[in-house]
């Protein structure tokens, strides 16, 4: 256990200065539509080439938590996800913001994210080789399984309406497949236009999807934006604080997997959010409020999608192959600085590692106050800015956030073409949630199927390559389970009665 | 007073006009007074990303200027060099070119631009492909393989980066060469190809003396395609050594706009150079596993035709392109 010395390496007036600073920069970033984590990362790496390795990293780290926890905001207050690993979190925060308690949820994200991004630094400190090893025991064949499991969400989504949410989740995987396909080069569905070759980008879709909805029934209809039933309640901290430690398992086991997902190279925030959503969704006492404003929803994903941050920095430091994006931007900026990945950075450059997890420790817990100050003045400035204000600048935002992605105007003509889909699919009760799983999912399923189905034929052994590892047949149960559990349930009324005693 | 002011203004223009008839004939000399914008037509902390940032420092040491890097992701690349000649030409929008991509992708589909629409400045590096296996693999020469592949057809697996790729065309060229049938799996990236050789989901990897490089601990080349040793791994034979003539890798390179001025494009190849010589940016370069290359503005042609010219004949023999 590396020791005290590190501690105090880390918590340097310069690096605390950083850590605040990586802290406020990145929730700022991140609660923008369109500004993700990685870019953030990306515009500060030639500031840290004039800086010490381990204060580089302190920095980095912090900021790219910070865009994690800031993705919150613009899901909760304006339904739409900042980043990929939100979108989940807009299934409970905006049904919350709308009945007006959007401070709360705030509150309770700020929360469950300083718990994720700790549980996640905490097994980035003790378990990172042996950790690595989940990293490398993923193979095509259980990103595919993975992704599969992803989708299977949508029947949970759509409770009641399973054909809506199989024919978004359809539309969505069709949108996957436009431009030029990642792995095997082929040109789909661009009807000969090169607007569409390098495809529908996942975070303007997001922005589109989920955001010009809002925008059009903000103009369309004469209510608020959000209901407010209570002016100035302060942080509602003590009532957030409430609220988690009586789902504590819950924030735990929804950090765990969030670490977990985040050591898998492939998988990424998204797919954290979506998977503890749905598994702490069928655990849970109240879930049917799932989907309905329970706060225990946006917990769940907020948690999930802050320990990515610790368990994508285990694969990318430990075996120099990054976890998550933004950790391929870090990993890029410490081989500029010379600093080697590997195992040998825990034994022999331990300074700069160990220094760094500490830094990441104190940045998380900095987000604590920094992000419910920043919080409860998003949250103010939503709900006291008036309609004609608050709908152009939001426009703007979603404009400018999806030019800045990859610098491209056809990417805005999209993000607005799939928003109008989006709302007149809204009227006809069509959920964005679906498309957007399929879109993303759509393509890691893709990939690990063509891939394991490659490695399959060639040694002759697709049936074992499907079905015979150890870790596929783990993930097709949960998929089953995640499948038939609402039949299983409404079938078994008495054993949800009793499991509920049980829990009491 | 205000006559003061007209004549006063009238000075103005004169020394304006004058300043700016300067400007335009010392044009290449001044350059560059701003910061250059450099597009990266691929995703941040990919290796494209990586070399640039290595240039980055010694651009503003060298010429006093930042080089202020962009990323225009998207159709592995086509996006942002079907844009590049939109782009204002004078010399300070640039952009990262890769072989084979440049190459292969138009004469696969209309992507929007043309090998010939792209001017070429420099080609400063290449990442030589090399063939990776586990520490631990039963294959301990590039013999071993081969011998292997020519028993059991088809069952050697090479995980590497994407289709139509510096990787993809290698595994094509070297199988002819050697008479043997592997199989190629791409995956998207180069890191997403190591893991899946660390977790031993294929046999062997066609990566790049990069991948050796930064998992040293872990991984073994059998061979490099270069035309001698790299200098960081004096161990590890080339290919043409062993009998195989491959000498291939991921060229990098920089273009700019068709529009921009030909002392600028001159001048601008110049200055990669000036880059290229500097012994610290060497270094750093060859010790991340790159291999330096220099071929300047008036080379660039040439080389393209003979690149096209192997890499058109592999892609149309594997039937990538028709």
């Amino acid at each position: 256990m590396p020791g005290i010395e590190y501690i105090l390496a880390a918590l340097t007036p310069f690096n605390i200065f950083l850590a605040i600073t990586g802290v406020i920069a990145g929730t700022v970033i991140g609660s923008l539509p369109g500004l993700t984590a990685t870019m953030a990362v990306a515009v500060l790496v030639p500031i840290t080439f004039s800086m010490e390795p381990s204060s580089a990293l302190i920095m980095m780290g912090a900021i790219y938590t910070g865009a994690i926890y800031g993705g919150a905001y613009a899901a909760i207050l304006l339904n739409t996800p900042g980043t990929p690993s939100a979108i989940a979190t807009t299934f409970d925060g905006f049904p919350m913001a709308k009945r007006g308690e959007g401070d709360l949820a705030v509150s309770i994200a700020c929360i469950a994210s300083v718990t994720g991004g700790l549980v996640g630094a905490a097994f980035l400190l003790m378990l990172s080789p042996p950790l690595a090893k989940v990293a490398l025991a993923f193979g095509p064949v259980e990103y595919f399984w993975l992704a599969i499991f992803g989708l299977t969400l949508i029947s949970a989504l759509s409770e009641g309406n399973l054909l809506k949410g199989l024919i978004g989740a359809c539309f969505g995987l069709l949108l996957a497949c436009v431009g030029i396909a990642e792995i095997s080069a082929d040109v789909r569905f661009t009807f000969g236009s090169q607007v569409l070759l390098g495809g529908i980008e996942t975070v303007s879709a997001l922005i589109g999807l989920y955001c010009i909805p809002v925008l059009i029934d903000l103009v369309a209809t004469p209510d608020k934006h959000l209901k407010v039933t209570h002016q100035s309640r302060g942080f509602r901290f003590l009532e957030a604080l409430a609220l988690s430690w009586k789902a504590k398992f819950s924030l735990i086991r929804s950090s765990v997997i969030g670490t977990l997902v985040g050591i898998l190279p492939g998988a990424g925030g998204s797919i954290a959010g979506l998977v503890s959503y749905s598994e702490a969704r069928r655990t849970s006492k109240q879930s049917e409020n799932f989907g309905k404003g329970e706060p225990e929803g946006i917990m769940a994903t907020e948690s999930a999608n802050n320990a990515t941050v610790g368990g994508g920095f285990i694969p990318t430091l430990v075996l120099g192959i990054p976890g998550t994006p933004p950790d391929a931007v870090i990993l890029g900026a410490l081989l500029i600085q010379g600093v080697k990945t590997g195992p040998s950075l825990f034994t022999e450059g331990g300074s700069i590692v160990y220094t760094f997890i500490y830094g990441l420790f104190l940045a998380t817990i900095l987000m604590l106050p920094v992000g419910l100050v920043i919080g409860r003045y998003a949250y103010r400035t939503i709900i006291t800015v008036p309609k004609a204000m608050l709908v152009p600048t939001v426009a703007f935002m979603t404009v400018i956030g999806t030019y800045a992605i990859r610098n491209s105007i056809s990417d805005i003509i999209i993000m607005i073409l799939l928003g109008v889909v989006g709302w007149i699919l809204n009227r006809f009760g069509f959920s964005p949630s679906p498309i957007v799983l399929g879109l993303i999912l759509g393509r890691i399923a893709e990939q690990g199927f063509v891939q394991a189905w490659t490695i399959g034929a060639a040694t002759e052994e697709l049936g074992k390559m499907f079905f015979g590892r150890p870790i596929s047949l783990v993930i097709i149960a949960f998929i089953l389970i995640s499948l038939f559990y609402p039949v299983i349930r409404a079938r078994l009324p008495k054993l949800t009665l009793f499991r509920g005693k049980n829990n009491e | 007073m205000k006559k003061e002011l007209g004549k006063c203004s009238l000075m103005m223009l004169v020394v304006t006009a004058i300043f700016s008839i300067l400007a335009s004939v010392a044009w290449a000399q001044d350059y560059p007074t701003k910061g250059v914008s450099y597009v990266i037509p691929f995703g941040p902390g990919g290796e494209s990303d990586i070399t640039a940032r290595h240039q980055q420092p010694f651009f503003k040491k060298l010429f006093g200027q930042d080089l202020i890097i962009s990323y225009k992701p998207g159709g592995g690349g086509a996006v942002g060099w079907a844009q590049l000649n939109k782009m204002k030409g004078d010399g300070y929008n640039i952009i990262g070119i890769n072989l084979p991509h440049i190459i292969i992708k138009p004469q696969q589909k209309d992507v929007g631009f043309k090998t010939d629409d792209i001017t070429g400045v420099y080609m400063f590096h290449y990442t030589p492909d090399a063939i990776c296996v586990n520490k631990d693999s039963e294959f301990k020469t590039l013999a071993d393989l081969v011998e292997f592949a020519k028993s059991n057809p088809g069952k050697v697996t090479f995980s590497g980066s994407g289709k139509g790729t510096a990787n993809h065309l290698a595994q094509l060229r070297f199988d002819k060469m050697a008479g043997v049938k592997t199989t190629y799996v791409a995956f998207k990236g180069t890191g997403k190809a190591v893991a899946a050789l660390l977790g031993k989901q294929v046999k062997a990897e066609w990566g790049y003396t990069s991948v050796g490089a930064k998992h040293e601990d872990k991984v073994r080349m059998l061979a490099v395609a270069m035309e001698k040793r790299h200098p960081k791994f004096p161990d590890v034979p080339t290919f043409k050594e062993l009998g195989f003539d491959l000498v291939s890798g991921a060229y990098r390179g920089i273009a700019v706009p068709k529009s921009t001025p030909e002392p600028i494009r001159q001048q601008l190849s110049n200055m990669i150079g000036e880059i290229n010589a500097d012994p610290e940016f060497r270094a750093k370069m060859e010790n991340d596993g790159m291999a330096l290359l220099d071929v300047d503005y008036a080379g660039y042609k040439a080389f393209i035709q003979k690149m096209s010219d192997i890499y058109l004949e592999a892609a149309r023999e594997a039937k990538i392109i028709k």
